[in-house]
């Protein structure tokens, strides 16, 4: 079973390191295959960016993303730019803050999170892409919270390590309910094999 | 030899191509490393400059790729393993003393993150464009060795192998990388420094006056022993063509017997130095040949042919030189053709067609670079070739 | 009978003689004024290297009974660079040609300056490129005759002790192949000294840049010398062009403090580790090397 995740904002979002902290959890700590690539670009800072995580049970043979399953976006420009490329029952995770939506098809899935600001309130933006990874996790549970737990520490600062642990479980926390909350009768949990897009 | 545990971050690590490559030079006991920027290879210069001070190594960032390649040299006949890392542009401007690394058969270490090119190319996308520049990119005769890695952890592993070989055989190892497997992270496993084999050049230790430092040394491979700078056997060590002493002598015999050692140490310990990996070679109607990023794609597509109940096997190219020419010829005996899966427009497929030497059909899956080739074009041409 | 022995055989490489050089060329005496200097220095000759790239003065590197490199063309000093790091025991001297380290070396000439690399630059400095038959270089004077420049030279040539000082080397000077012993005691100055010490030899080049702009023999060159060179330890390095047949101002210009490469790498790190970092190559920097 292969998934394929885009994680995508702009640049200083810590969106490439949401790709990290995803795949690690997954490679590391859940057993399974994760490959993690990254759009390079001349721009630093500022433009659409974005990582893309292939998580499977078997050894990642195509490294790269043919038709991702879950799109999880930051910004609106990134949501504009990679919503075209997801499944049709695929799932859209946002920062209700940051992206407005408008005609997204009815078979994807939508979940919003106010990460940035729920951030803010923890004292630090910079912390809206680990909010939104617990809100990630909770919501697809593609990757376990305890091995984003165990992904964590090494991977951010060791004096923030607290806070951004805070911020992933405030992430977390929102997404199970948001989920319990969720009106349609669909399983939530994201059946892959049914919108298998592996590249052929 | 087991590794120097300084140097080695045992544990399951999520890394990209880049940065397990540079770990893979520090558990091979690396300890000098010039360098100069250049994407998409950079990273492997980062993680060395900010590992190597509490390591005992010595990173410098040289002025270009001209002078990165010469410290490397200078630094291994100073007695410290050396690397160099650069992609495409940087690999031509250190043509010129990779051959003198060859002539004067120095240790070391240049890998090359292969970008798309020609020129600047495509600096942030893959290719696998430089494969014959590397065997032949210096001038004059000779004979290299090149490791291509297909992951991260292969990065790692296949960095302390290309160390390894080219302290056995003096000679330079090319660890030809390209960008998808340089900037893809995945786990590595570095296991504990006592489970790393490494190598370390045989060195002189005999009378003064008795010390040539180029004497054919045939219980050691054809490869003579070494003394490092301040050894105090005061040799001397020229590009020009050389007698046993070291010292220049302008004549064709001489230059017959330099160069056709210089050769014969590789080619003839292929059995040491090549590495492939087969699968389902032995019902094969078409084999597959492919290395680095393209080998896992075209797994992929070896998978869809074979659901489609063609008889499809794979051989993997690790070591792209010296080429695998001896296994190959076996294997076209048997099959009826072959593919060449390569992100370039036709190069390693021209070696293979001379080895196959019309004995089956060959067929090449080309790609000029940026991305890697999609699978379903990779089928149709296996189909093509099972006909 | 004993046998007659060259004094200076435990420095020269006597089973290589007779050497390429020819008749009157300048680079002989400046070899000689290296391996007195060597002996004056007081360096245990198997802790020395040298390091040649290619030319006439490339060359040296093989004549030395030392550990010595015949490197590739311009590439001398980043080999030097990293032998020198790979091993800070050694001391190590370039010694080359001014084409060789000026023009096609030249970006490695001013970096190693900058860095402060401990290494020591010989520059033999003739005005053309010999080996190949009598090329203008970076060096040649205006108007100077060469094969490449059959009307006269007209680029401007480099000053290299205005070079040499300008990109930070902390010991510069320059002589005349007429100065062996002022040339010996600055060679021994330099190797004594630590940080990118550089040494210019102006030396005569009688088979191609002489002959060509109907100079005389090497002999004739000495006389030029003697004649038009005027000492001056205190010269502002701006104003120590060389035109031709012009005045020569020589002496020993700079002599400076300066953290070398390895000071400055041994200090940062220190400071961001402290005790958990240890000095690299801190042997070679007590014994004072």
């Amino acid at each position: 079973m292969r998934t394929e995740i885009r994680f995508s904002g702009f640049g200083g979002q810590g969106i490439i390191l949401s790709g990290i902290l995803a795949g690690k959890a997954a490679a590391l700590f859940d057993n399974k295959h994760a490959t993690m690539t990254q759009s390079f670009g001349p721009e630093a800072r500022g433009s659409a960016c974005s990582a893309q995580l292939v998580v499977s049970d078997e050894p990642v043979l195509y490294p790269y993303l043919s038709q991702p399953e879950i799109l999880v976006s930051m910004s609106q420009d990134a949501c504009e730019k990679f919503l075209p490329e997801l499944a049709k029952a695929g799932t859209l995770l946002v920062d209700e803050d940051l992206v407005k939506l408008s005609s997204v098809k009815r078979t994807i899935k939508k979940f919003a999170i106010p990460a940035t600001r729920f951030a803010e309130e923890l004292g630090n933006r910079i912390l809206g892409n680990l909010v939104m990874l617990g809100f990630f996790s909770a919501v697809t549970e593609i990757v376990s919270p305890e091995s984003f737990k165990k992904a964590i520490p090494g991977s951010v600062p060791e004096r923030f390590l607290e806070l951004n642990l805070k911020a992933f479980e405030k992430g977390y926390d929102y997404g199970a309910e948001t989920k319990i909350k969720t009106p349609n009768k669909q399983k939530t949990k994201i059946k892959t094999d049914t919108v298998l897009t592996e590249p052929i | 030899m087991k590794a120097d545990p300084r140097g080695v971050k045992t544990g399951a690590h999520y890394l990209d191509g880049d940065h397990a490559c540079a770990e893979g030079a520090l558990a091979a006991g690396c300890r000098f490393f010039a360098g100069y920027p250049i994407t998409p290879s950079t990273e492997v210069a980062e993680r060395i400059a900010s590992r190597f001070p509490l390591v005992g190594g010595v990173f410098i960032q040289m002025e270009d790729e001209l002078a990165s390649i010469a410290a490397v040299l200078g630094g291994s006949w100073g007695g410290k393993k050396s690397m160099t890392v650069t992609s495409g542009p940087g690999f031509s401007l250190m043509m010129e003393n990779i051959g003198l690394g060859v002539m004067t058969e120095t240790p070391c270490v240049v890998v090359n993150v292969q970008r798309g090119g020609p020129s600047t190319g495509l600096p942030t996308l893959p290719g696998q464009q430089d494969m014959m520049q590397a065997r032949w990119g210096s001038h004059g005769d000779y004979e290299i060795i090149a490791i291509v890695p297909n992951s991260p952890q292969e990065c790692f592993d296949l960095t302390i192998q290309a160390f390894n070989l080219s302290e056995k055989y003096r000679v330079p190892v090319l660890v030809m990388m390209d960008e998808c497997v340089g900037h893809m992270t995945e786990k590595v496993v570095i296991p504990p420094a006592e489970e790393i084999e490494v190598f370390n050049r045989k060195l002189y230790d005999g009378p003064k006056d008795q010390y040539l430092p180029y004497e054919v040394d045939n219980t050691n491979g054809r490869v003579p022993l070494m003394a490092h700078a301040g050894d105090g056997y005061r040799f001397h060590v020229t590009g020009l063509t050389h007698d046993e002493k070291g010292y220049p002598v302008m004549n064709a015999e001489v230059q017959q017997e330099c160069v056709s050692r210089l050769i014969d140490k590789i080619n003839k310990n292929t059995d040491d130095i090549i590495q492939y990996e087969e699968e389902q070679i032995t019902n094969a109607d078409v084999v597959v040949v492919t290395y680095g990023i393209s080998s896992r794609v075209s797994m992929r597509a070896i998978r869809l042919a074979r659901e489609q109940g063609l008889n499809v096997g794979l051989f993997r190219l690790i070591t792209a030189w010296p080429f695998p020419e001896k296994r190959i010829k076996q294997i076209a005996k048997k099959v009826k053709a072959f593919v060449m899966v390569e992100l370039n427009l036709g190069q390693m497929v021209y070696e293979l067609e001379r080895c196959i030497a019309g004995k089956a059909k060959v067929k090449l899956a080309p790609h000029a670079g940026g991305w890697v080739h999609n699978p379903t074009d990779i089928l149709k041409i296996i189909k093509e070739a099972a006909k | 009978m004993t046998e007659a022995t060259h004094p200076m055989e435990n420095i020269l490489r006597m089973d290589r003689m007779p050497h390429i050089w020819c008749p009157g060329c300048g680079i002989g005496t400046a070899v000689t004024a290296f391996a007195m200097a060597l002996e004056k220095a007081e360096i245990p000759l198997d802790n020395i290297a040298v390091v040649s790239g290619i030319g006439c003065t490339g060359r040296v590197a093989g004549y030395m009974k030392l550990d010595s490199f015949h490197t590739t063309h311009g590439r001398a000093i980043p080999f030097a660079t990293g032998l020198k790091l790979a091993n800070p025991e050694l001391t190590v001297i370039v010694f080359s040609g001014d084409g060789d380290l000026i023009a096609i070396g030249g970006n490695h000439f001013i970096h190693a300056a900058r860095r402060n690399v401990d290494i020591n630059v010989f520059c033999l400095n003739n005005f053309n490129y010999a080996m190949t038959g009598g090329q203008s270089g970076p060096t040649t004077p205006e108007p100077a005759i060469t094969t490449t420049s059959p009307y006269g030279a007209f680029e401007h040539p480099f000053s290299l002790p205005f070079l040499a000082e300008g990109s930070g080397a902390v010991y510069v000077s320059r002589w005349t192949a007429l100065h062996i012993r002022r040339l010996t005691n600055s060679m021994t100055e330099a190797l004594q000294k630590r940080g990118f010490s550089f040494v210019e030899i102006i030396a005569p080049c009688p088979t191609l840049y002489s002959r060509r702009n109907r100079l005389g023999d090497g002999l004739e060159e000495l006389k030029y010398y003697h004649d038009q060179i005027v000492i001056d330890h205190e010269a502002d390095t701006r104003e120590l062009g060389i035109g031709f047949r012009d005045q020569i101002v020589v002496g020993n210009f700079v002599d400076r403090e300066r953290p070398t490469f390895m000071d400055a790498l041994n200090t940062r790190f220190t400071e961001v580790f402290g005790k958990k970092y240890e000095p690299y190559g801190k042997v070679a920097h007590e014994n004072g090397n």
